[in-house]
């Protein structure tokens, strides 16, 4: 990994982040994005984190107005003082790499509050890579001092499943007549959800919408926590009080049914996993790249099996 | 990048966002009518190496200066700027002497601009996301 | 009696063209738009296909039956620029030289509703046009014009209805009736969602607006042309010349649309909408669109809705030569290119023309370039014999079977937009913006791949080219003008001011016609800026989803 210029590497990092200082944090979060090995030295010297942000999860197809939710959700904490940061995570392209977040448009008037934070992520396509990145993108933020964090994202391919695994409450946004409807929505979204909201609610169709998903919710099994159905109109803000209402009843119900510490566990287990699953396949690269035998043993063999049960010590 | 000051033709920024996006780069789009303080604060957030400008309104010799001035106050003059548009040769001149590390006028090939920024990034370029 | 040849034959035709040398530089045979274009057009590709008049349903061949011997095009060169002073002495230069019409260009901070004192709009005061904060400016910018003698055109869209007020707040200190007042306003504010970016308001509360504006005009200023529907903007941010037909006649049919829910009916406002076009370099694709959208407005006027008034059917609009295909390099090459589109726009049967100056890439026109850019229609009206006949290339194989194409490539794109639920749910959804960005880097890999040429920019490279003296703005200019509009505000009568204020707030929030109360508040010499701000405050701003 090249040092940035002007980089005062990661000393220099920590004191920025500690001093509260946004580069710091941003900084931060690319060592985050870029899987920088210093990140565990990061975490290390910042300890455990003081607070513990709520982490909403924020998920739709195009053209549901779900930016403008981010938007009006924004604008609602920063009326109750609270500290808030935005993840708008999006596709790179699987060729390229390359990608064009245009999320933040959406979030202009927020531009110069201090008390806001956009952050543009990609979905690299990595294995596991967005969780973890996300993860540990949203343990900075909680370390940096945000009361609250959005993670936003389009749904494509399986960022929002991801998305719902790092998020304490996910909000799955529905517009009447945008996207494909709900009988299309892709399989496991309606499992996701622990609020439904469905945005635009003054246009025609809402009323069906709704229709929609209260059949398929009874077509599934009988939950301990049934998602709420929440109307909004984001342009006008609309909505977003009683919005606000069910994700913190939401919260309640996971604290005290245990819910809460149970998707914690699972949360930590899942990141467990997939840090080994990282390390490992950085670490297996290395080792197919360097151990002449183990290329030997490939090209002899013609398959992979033998080489990974030698890197992994089972045989 | 953005387009900084009132106007609002956007083919330009627009196709050369999508060519670096070809080209494997990650480009925060910022949109319209970006104040400086704007997009310096976008490019901050974002922890974004370069910031790209275009402006066709003729108020580049205010507007462009006014980010390198922006970053400077910030702490951040390591971010590149290079911006596009209709910019004549002398003011080109000028906007480099004031810290403006290219600007690309009417007629250059996107692969100029990729190329440009491959350069100045090298190390980027070669670990693809 | 017809005469045949005896080898006349297509498949004749057909097997020479197979077997002869044919070039293989890669170049696009395909016209700019991407239609596939045959080598050869003969009569089997108008055979079906009707006789048409000049000045007859459904007017392809012009909507005049005298063509241009009734009248030539009115020659109108967009300016303006810096100061309501300076720009009134190029319009009297312009008028002495023979110019039929005044257009004008007003600077950006004016073109966003917004005062020359306001932070945003420092450094941007007077450059791209000229500067009117209040009716003062306004009163100054037509000094010694008669406008009940001339018609003037004004491009601009978020606050047109302001700039109109103040225009009539003009003929009426001069003692010109209403109904004597003649011009256009462009007041097109769907192209401003999906291509030019000059919105402020919601699409909704903005409708409403130039509603209101044409239910004015077509009571109280008949001789007012209340929008000029515009594809040339679509055009320039890099749709094709078929998406530029079909988005701008589609906007076209919405405004419509609006009015008659207002309970309009179509023959009181429909014959004076008129529209705006770009002409292109693809020379007879660009003939080919004029044509089709004067046929398709036609029959979609008569047959869709009704209108009963020839003057509802007659599609009439004002052409500019397109921006975007000026080049920095060789610039002296803009005059062949502006000559070459103008000539397109006048067989196109265009009833207005502004040519681009050669410098207009890099800055505003000297007076020398302006000059020029006039000069040549002047060349083409009266040297080239292009308007001695009605419809030159009516009956032409290739032009008629383009004009079918084109028309064809419109009406699909109608359906597809009729299926997303109209025009401003489909501006909602980034239908026409995701169109116009495609074609765009469709476009430019073309270039980049020199499946087709610039000349001087990716081939007939010059490389060490002298600089152009291109004019420069004297930016002072720009606190003069900060000055001006805090005096104005000073020296109004601050009780007239703020009651008319006050019931433009209330209109705003009723579904009154707001024109009355936008007179009001011009007379009482407010800003424009104040109210912008006024409407802001009552409809909110509107904010874009990006498509790339």
């Amino acid at each position: 990994m090249a040092p940035r210029p002007a980089d005062d590497g990661l000393q220099g990092l920590i004191e920025r982040f500690r001093a509260h200082e946004v580069r710091g944090l941003a900084r931060a979060i690319s060592l985050v994005e870029r899987r920088d090995p210093a990140v565990r030295q990061l975490f290390a010297a910042l300890g455990p984190p003081g607070s513990n942000p709520a982490v909403v999860g924020l998920t739709g197809s195009p053209g549901t107005g779900k930016s403008t939710l981010a938007d009006a959700l924004v604008k609602h904490h920063r009326a109750h003082d609270r500290k808030v940061a935005v993840i708008a995570v999006d596709p790179n392209s699987p060729y390229t790499g390359g990608a064009v977040f245009g999320d933040r448009i959406r979030m202009q008037r927020h531009a110069m509050d201090e008390g806001v934070y956009i952050r543009s992520m990609g979905a690299r396509g990595h294995l596991g890579g967005l969780s973890i990145a996300s993860r540990e993108a949203v343990r900075l933020l909680a370390a940096y001092g945000f009361d609250q964090v959005i993670l936003e994202t389009v749904g494509v391919g399986q960022s929002e499943l991801e998305v719902a695994g790092i998020a304490d409450t996910t909000l799955v946004v529905l517009a009447p007549g945008a996207g494909d409807g709900v009988q299309m929505i892709k399989a496991g979204i309606m499992e996701i959800a622990d609020v439904f909201v469905v945005n635009k609610a003054d246009m025609p169709g809402y009323e069906r919408t709704v229709q929609e998903i209260r059949s398929m919710q009874n077509m599934g099994p009988k939950l301990a926590w049934k998602p709420p159905i929440v109307p909004t109109v984001a342009s006008r803000g609309e909505g977003v009080e009683e919005l606000e209402a069910a994700v913190l009843r939401h919260r309640e119900y996971l604290d005290s049914s245990g819910e809460g510490a149970r998707r914690r566990l699972r949360r930590l287990e899942e990141e467990a996993a997939d840090l080994v699953a990282e390390w490992s396949r950085t670490e297996a690269r290395r080792r197919l790249r360097e151990d002449a035998r183990l290329r030997k043993k490939l090209e002899n063999e013609q398959s992979p099996y033998g080489a990974a049960e030698t890197i992994l010590k089972l045989k | 990048m953005g387009k900084v000051g009132l106007d609002g033709h956007d083919r330009g920024v627009k196709v050369v966002a999508r060519a670096l996006r070809d080209a494997g780069f990650e480009v925060i789009y910022t949109g319209l009518r970006q104040t400086p303080e704007m997009i310096v604060g976008a490019a901050i957030q974002e922890d974004a190496q370069v910031i790209g400008l275009s402006i066709h309104s003729g108020a580049h010799m205010t507007l462009i200066p006014a980010v390198v001035e922006e970053l400077k106050k910030r702490g951040a003059e390591d971010v590149m700027v290079f911006g596009g548009g209709i910019i004549p040769e002398e003011d080109i001149t000028e906007l480099k002497r004031l810290g403006v590390a290219e600007i690309f006028p009417p007629g250059s090939p996107l692969q100029e601009i990729v190329d440009f920024l491959r350069a100045k990034f090298p190390e980027e370029a070669a670990a693809p996301a | 009696m017809k005469v045949r040849y005896e080898s006349a034959s297509r498949a004749a035709w057909e097997k020479a063209y197979q077997s002869a040398a044919k070039r293989d530089d890669g170049i696009e045979t395909s016209t700019i738009s991407g239609i596939p274009v045959e080598p050869l057009y003969s009569s089997e590709d108008v055979a079906d296909l009707a006789e048409e008049m000049p000045g007859e349903f459904p007017y392809t061949r012009g909507v005049h039956p005298t063509g241009y011997r009734g009248r030539l095009w009115t020659m109108r060169q967009f300016s303006g620029f810096s100061t309501a002073a300076e720009t009134n002495r190029r319009y009297h230069y312009l008028l002495k030289n023979g110019q039929t019409g005044l257009s004008v260009a007003f600077d950006m901070p004016t073109l966003m509703g917004q005062d020359s004192d306001a932070p945003t709009s420092r450094g941007e005061v007077g450059h791209c046009g000229v500067a009117v904060d209040s009716l003062a400016d306004m009163e100054v910018l037509f000094e010694g014009i008669p406008v009940g003698e001339i018609t003037t055109s004004m491009t601009i869209n978020s606050p047109a209805a302001i700039l109109l007020a103040m225009y009539l707040a003009v003929a009426e200190k001069q003692g010109v009736p209403f109904s004597k007042v003649g011009g256009t306003l462009q007041n097109d504010i769907l192209k401003e969602y999906i291509a030019q970016k000059e919105y402020i308001f919601p699409p909704e509360p903005s409708m409403r607006l130039v509603v209101d504006s044409i239910e004015y005009c077509a009571a109280q200023v008949p001789k007012w042309n209340t929008v000029s529907i515009s594809g040339y903007h679509i055009r320039e941010a890099g749709s094709t010349a078929a998406q530029e037909l079909a988005f701008t006649l589609a906007d076209g049919f919405a405004y419509v649309d609006a009015c008659l829910e207002r309970g309009m009916k179509v023959d009181d406002f429909a014959p004076r909408l008129s529209f705006f076009f770009d002409a292109h370099i693809d020379f007879f694709e660009e003939i080919a669109k004029f044509r089709a959208a004067r046929r398709i407005w036609a029959r979609h006027l008569r047959e869709r809705y009704g209108a009963q008034d020839p003057r509802s059917w007659k599609l009439r609009f004002h052409t500019q030569t397109a921006g975007v295909s000026l080049t920095a390099q060789q610039p002296e090459l803009n005059i062949a290119r502006t000559a070459l589109e103008a000539l397109s726009a006048v067989l196109g049967g265009t009833n207005s023309l502004h040519t681009n100056a050669m410098d207009e890439v890099l800055a505003l026109p000297t007076d020398k370039t302006a000059r020029i850019a006039l000069r040549t229609q002047q060349l083409i009206a009266y040297e080239t014999g292009a308007a001695s006949t009605a419809d030159p290339l009516g009956g032409s194989y290739f032009v008629e079977a383009l004009t079918r194409e084109m028309e064809e490539q419109a009406e699909a794109y109608f359906v597809k937009i009729d299926a997303i639920g109209g025009v401003i749910p489909a501006i909602e959804r980034g239908f026409f913006q995701k169109e116009i960005a495609d074609s765009a880097y469709r476009y430019q890999s073309e270039l980049e791949s020199k499946r087709r040429i610039m000349v001087g920019v990716n081939d007939f490279v010059v490389t060490d080219e002298e600089d152009l003296e291109i004019l420069r703005i004297d930016r002072s200019k720009e606190e003069g003008q900060v000055e001006r509009v805090r005096e104005v505000r000073a020296r109004r009568d601050s009780a007239k001011w703020s009651k008319t204020m006050t019931q433009l707030g209330k209109a705003a929030r009723s579904s009154d016609n707001l024109m009355p109360y936008i007179l009001d508040a011009v007379r009482a010499y407010a800003t424009e800026g104040e109210i912008m701000n006024e409407l802001v405050e009552a409809w909110g701003l509107y904010t874009e989803e990006a498509v790339i």
